[in-house]
């Protein structure tokens, strides 16, 4: 791997797609009341934030942000040598009735979405879940869609989509690797 | 990093990495126990089985809560009302429990060793909850998440740990635990109860008197006089224990302020340590019972991962 590699969104691709995504985001729930965002570690948590920023600038209200870890609750688990090292979940506010905008990098099988909407559910009953991803590179296993979507970018199987971060956590580029 | 142990014996038989990666773990998995619902869906289909050959409340419990929560299926067998009492061997009982298919055993035995004795006849995981005067990893693992929790780190804090080194496993996991994350253990204890050549294991510091060891310590350990151990014919009275190595809130204060005062439990309230320290803001005693479950959830959460590839 690594010996193609094409951008498919540098740093303003990224931002301006980011800045659609929460333009549709508040189109769809009519403003920010009740909305929560909740990011996938760890390249969803950046995402999450980065959308939090731009929906404060457009409706000048703060929207909660969470951060989920999926370890827990991989269907996969058993596929591995040995555990995959935890990490923190984070939701330091209520989703009970809540409409939760789940956020990740990359949408591919689905498998992450899932075990994410588990982990939210076992933390209460939110009045719906979104999905907003950066990328689609479909191949889905399982039947899910996300609702907002960055960039949908056809993959073989044996490519591989990266989101790339700088040190402060700010999107810097997607690239395909072949 | 990677956790590639079947099972935990000790906290001597770790590295200081594969500590960190236990505890951090445990840090993590901790927000559970603060949830509406208490459970993740990880080792489901998994069966724990604690065997326990010794009484047991805190420790039992905290390992099944700890299993359940990671919706693992317990079953609990107590020597007192299993077949032990009819003579059973420990490796028959271990025979009879494993053709039940168990994934993990948690076994407490008073005798020491009996779990590397087991752990090398069983394909399953062992997790040991006690053994003899040997280890108690899990205990030895919730005190230094307790430590870490107040100051952020265990490199160079003072842990003053009295009492009766010699019967204590709850000592031995400390020592080893601590002493390998760079802490500076000091021990003090009447010389019945300490062990000869206890500092050959390595960064400890034996006291002759209490007061040393206390002074400008950041943790003051105090372990349990157990009773229904030789404890009755090492000591002359327990009056006498409790004025040499009893902890109260004038001897506290050599400590540094807001040291923290910790105890594997349960107390003998005015033996080893006195109500008004017992019962004070500077004790960590339920704490330590709180971060137990974490610790444990992520002890069953590594052994249970540890089985490596079979090609």
């Amino acid at each position: 791997m690594g010996t193609e590699n094409t951008v498919i969104l540098d740093g303003v691709g990224v931002k301006r797609a980011l800045t659609r995504i929460a333009h549709e985001v508040l189109e769809r729930n009519k403003g920010v009341k009740d909305l929560v965002l909740v990011g996938i570690r760890t390249g969803g948590v950046h995402l999450a934030h980065e959308l939090a920023l731009r929906l404060e600038e457009i409706e000048g209200e703060k929207v909660g942000v969470g951060a989920v870890d999926i370890t827990l609750y991989r269907d996969d688990i058993k596929g591995h040598a040995e555990h995959l090292p935890v990490g923190k979940t984070d939701i330091p506010f209520s989703i009970e009735g809540k409409k939760v905008v789940l956020v990740d990098d990359v949408l591919f099988t689905g498998r992450t979405i899932r075990a994410a909407m588990d982990a939210i559910i076992d933390h209460g009953r939110p009045s719906c879940i979104q999905l907003a991803v950066l990328v689609d590179r479909g191949h889905r296993d399982l039947p899910i869609r996300a609702d907002f979507v960055g960039r949908n970018v056809p993959t073989s199987l044996k490519e591989n989509i990266t989101v790339a971060f700088d040190a402060a956590n700010k999107p810097v580029e997607v690239v395909l690797e072949k | 990093m990677a956790f590639k142990h079947k099972d935990i014996i000790g906290l001597q038989d770790l590295t200081r990495e594969e500590i960190e990666l236990l505890l951090s773990t445990a840090e993590n998995l901790k927000e559970i126990n603060s949830r509406d619902i208490k459970k993740v869906p990880t080792l489901r289909g998994k069966t724990v089985v604690n065997l326990f050959y010794e009484a047991s409340t805190r420790t039992r419990t905290s390992f099944e809560i700890a299993a359940k929560r990671l919706s693992a299926d317990t079953i609990n067998i107590t020597a007192s009302t299993s077949s032990v009492t009819k003579g059973e061997t420990l490796s028959d009982t271990a025979r009879n429990v494993l053709a039940m298919k168990p994934d993990i055993i948690v076994m407490r035995h008073s005798i020491s060793g009996a779990h590397h004795y087991l752990a090398k006849r069983v394909s399953c995981s062992v997790i040991n909850a006690g053994d003899g005067a040997h280890e108690h990893p899990s205990q030895g693992l919730l005190d230094m998440l307790t430590m870490r929790q107040k100051y952020g780190k265990l490199e160079g804090l003072k842990v003053a740990i009295v009492g009766d080194i010699t019967h204590s496993r709850v000592a031995r996991s400390d020592i080893f635990g601590l002493t390998k994350m760079g802490a500076n253990v000091f021990l003090a204890g009447p010389p019945t109860m300490m062990p000869p050549g206890i500092e050959r294991l390595g960064n400890v510091t034996v006291c002759k008197d209490m007061r040393e060891a206390v002074d400008g310590a950041d943790v003051v350990m105090m372990l349990r006089i157990q009773l229904e151990r030789q404890g009755k014919t090492l000591l002359p009275t327990m009056k006498e224990y409790s004025r040499y190595f009893g902890l109260n809130r004038n001897l506290l204060q050599l400590a540094k302020k807001d040291a923290m005062v910790m105890h594997p439990g349960p107390i003998n309230r005015g033996v080893e340590l006195n109500s008004d320290v017992a019962d004070s803001d500077q004790s960590h005693v339920l704490k330590q019972v709180e971060n137990g479950v974490a610790v444990r959830m992520s002890m069953l959460y590594h052994v249970s991962g540890g089985e490596l590839p079979t090609e």
